[in-house]
């Protein structure tokens, strides 16, 4: 009976189940409501609201990617974004060279910003972006090559807590100047727009829109599962005791900086495919997307939700958005306020968030239950 | 210089200085430990006790002196994860378990096996495991609390745990630091068993401060002041030594 708790508490708690049940029933439901019931019955769900659903669950995956460093690795990334808009811009890159000479300039090899900017050639960065599986392959390599030499450098110097957490900062906004430029050659401010196709498929066709919400899920369901195989793993259990006491975990001989350099570049790379799932629904990526607030927002769906959960992550960044897109249609102007108000709410009232505080009940009562006694084994759950 | 020295000792520290911002914590330190001892090492607040700690596990990196381990490893030239897998262990004077993780996964994080990042990820673990777990925490009293998180357990449950933990790693050497701070006297009593069971078969240095703790130990001491050794022998000849006395009392 003891023997299931041992070395594993398990890759699917019944959460991560009626996550997944919820998940699947939506991957499911969306394209009945939204192809199968007639446009006009009451139960048709409008393709403009497909697209909304698929972008919070790009969220959630975004989420879940931060929550498996800030959550369980203790680092927190106030820089994520920039690994999700590289994704995303790779994504662009594929969808760009898909236009084709459909483009105004009808260039049937250049972008059309490239030919605005009189540029000649292709530049070397967007070779091979027209396969689909190359352009694939880089919405992992770009952002996890960054987080690896970010990382290398920054874990193998020590640097940790808010000192981290600044440089991260200074990294998304590096890139972010950095993309706003021209010459870089990734479409200045405008970024990547006007895209035809994916795949051959019309990107504007309400049931392209639908399985891109159904790729999400999937991303989503597969990224949840193999962020909850590593913190279930014995890899998992060295990088909380990372988290907790980082010193104590060198003194065991286990190489501290390589722990999280492998937990930050996982990471990286599940926001990239977040962020490449992004763009196509969204039609647009530039670089506002590298902008500082998008990963601070970041961090407050993970904090709202609860840290260290990877379901609450996904629920919080659902949860926030969904309040954003209620709240900036009834007073705009005023969300950041409401964002910053939540974030002091929760970090006060809930600081470990939605999940973590149903846990926290749920432990008082079993406690209460059992009396004083010492908590005995677990092991029937 | 590297090798002449050092065969029959376990740990060799010659002439070892550490200074910081000025101050000088160590300095020119020397002492040998036989394969197999165990020794306590007493000393004022301040003589250098953790320091000489850091410098073992290779926190700290000493400005002059040799440190060696097993006849000719360097310790001055290696990183604490490698001086750990060396098989130096080391208890902290504040106990630090990892409080998120049960007893049980606490002591299977230290517990010798292999500590690469791939092992832990895709590794399964080695047969015998579960049996070393059971033994552990049999020896350290802690078989009926398995499954409780580290961070319940009272004050001197985790140093138990803590020392469990060395003992998982087994370590050719165990660095103790004050075991039995904080403790009531029959868990201090308890410690001191424990800690002679250990020295059956590991080399043991143990700082302390509690006296009555030191002579339950029964072993040969180590008197530290000023970053240097003032007195070593017997507990009841250094404790007779006028200069030790001086050191203890004279202030």
């Amino acid at each position: 009976m003891t023997r299931k708790t041992f070395l594993a508490s398990g890759l699917l708690d019944p959460r991560g189940l009626i996550f997944l049940a919820i998940l699947t029933a939506a991957a499911i439901a969306v394209p009945v409501f939204s192809l199968l019931v007639p446009e006009n019955s009451a139960f048709a769900l409008p393709p403009y609201l497909v697209g909304l659903f698929g972008k919070y669950l790009c969220y959630a995956l975004l989420a879940v990617a931060l929550d498996l460093v800030w959550g369980y690795c203790g680092i927190l990334s106030l820089g994520h974004g920039a690994f999700f808009a590289l994704g995303g811009y790779a994504m662009g890159m594929y969808l760009m060279r898909q236009i084709g000479p459909r483009g105004v300039y009808a260039n049937p090899l250049l972008p059309d910003f490239m030919v605005f900017l009189n540029m000649k050639d292709l530049p070397v960065t967007w070779w091979g972006f027209q396969h689909f599986p190359y352009a694939m392959l880089m919405v992992l390599v770009v952002p996890g090559l960054l987080a690896f030499c970010f990382g290398w450098l920054a874990f193998r110097s020590r640097v940790t807590g808010v000192y981290l957490s600044i440089i991260t900062q200074a990294m998304t906004y590096a890139l972010l100047l950095a993309f706003f430029r021209n010459d870089m050659g990734f479409g200045g401010n405008n970024g990547l727009t006007d895209f035809k196709d994916i795949l051959g498929f019309n990107i504007q066709s309400p049931s392209t829109r639908v399985w891109l919400f159904v790729a999400t899920a999937i991303a989503l369901g597969a990224g949840y599962l193999i962020a909850r195989a590593v913190v279930t793993s014995k890899f998992g259990k060295v990088v909380i005791a990372i988290r907790d006491a980082e010193s104590r975990t060198r003194f065991l001989g286990y190489r501290v900086e390589i722990y999280k350099l492998a937990v930050f570049v996982l990471s990286a790379m599940m926001a990239g495919v977040a962020g490449a799932l992004y763009v196509p629904q969204v039609g647009i990526i530039n670089p506002g997307e590298f902008a500082p607030t998008n990963s601070i927002e970041a961090v407050i769906w993970v904090a709202v939700g609860g840290r260290g959960t990877l379901v609450g992550a996904a629920l919080g960044a659902i949860l926030v958005n969904w309040g954003k897109s209620t709240f900036t249609n009834i007073l705009p102007e005023y969300w950041l306020f409401a964002l910053g108000a939540l974030f002091v709410l929760v970090t006060l009232f809930m600081p470990k968030g939605i999940i973590g505080t149903l846990d926290q009940i749920k432990a008082r009562r079993a406690r209460a239950r059992r009396g004083v006694e010492p908590a005995q084994a677990p092991a029937g759950e | 210089m590297d090798h002449q020295v050092v065969t029959s000792t376990l740990l060799y520290l010659d002439g070892v200085s550490v200074t910081f911002d000025g101050y000088k914590a160590l300095r020119g330190l020397s002492l040998t430990l036989a394969p197999g001892e165990m020794r306590a090492i007493i000393g004022p607040n301040g003589a250098g006790k953790t320091t000489m700690m850091d410098v073992i596990t290779g926190k700290t990196k000493p400005d002059e002196g040799d440190v060696f381990f097993n006849g000719s490893e360097d310790l001055t030239k290696l990183d604490e994860a490698t001086i750990a897998e060396l098989g130096i262990g080391r208890k902290f004077q504040k106990p630090t378990v990892f409080e998120c993780h049960t007893v049980e996964d606490n002591v299977l994080l230290a517990l010798k096996a292999p500590r690469s990042a791939f092992a832990t990820l895709f590794g399964r673990p080695a047969p015998g495991t579960r049996e070393r777990i059971d033994q552990i925490l049999e020896t350290t009293r802690l078989h009926d609390h398995r499954f409780r998180m580290a961070a319940d357990l009272s004050h001197g449950q985790k140093q138990w745990l803590e020392i469990g933990m060395l003992l998982a790693q087994d370590p050719k050497l165990l660095l103790v630091d004050e075991p039995v701070a904080g403790m009531t006297d029959a868990e201090t009593a308890q410690t001191a068993e424990l800690l002679r069971a250990i020295a059956v078969d590991h080399s043991v240095v143990v700082v302390e401060h509690d006296m009555t703790f030191v002579r339950d130990l029964g072993v040969k001491v180590t008197v530290l002041h000023e970053g240097s050794v003032l007195a070593e022998g017997p507990l009841d000849q250094v404790s007779a030594d006028p200069r030790v006395i001086e050191v203890y009392l004279g202030r």
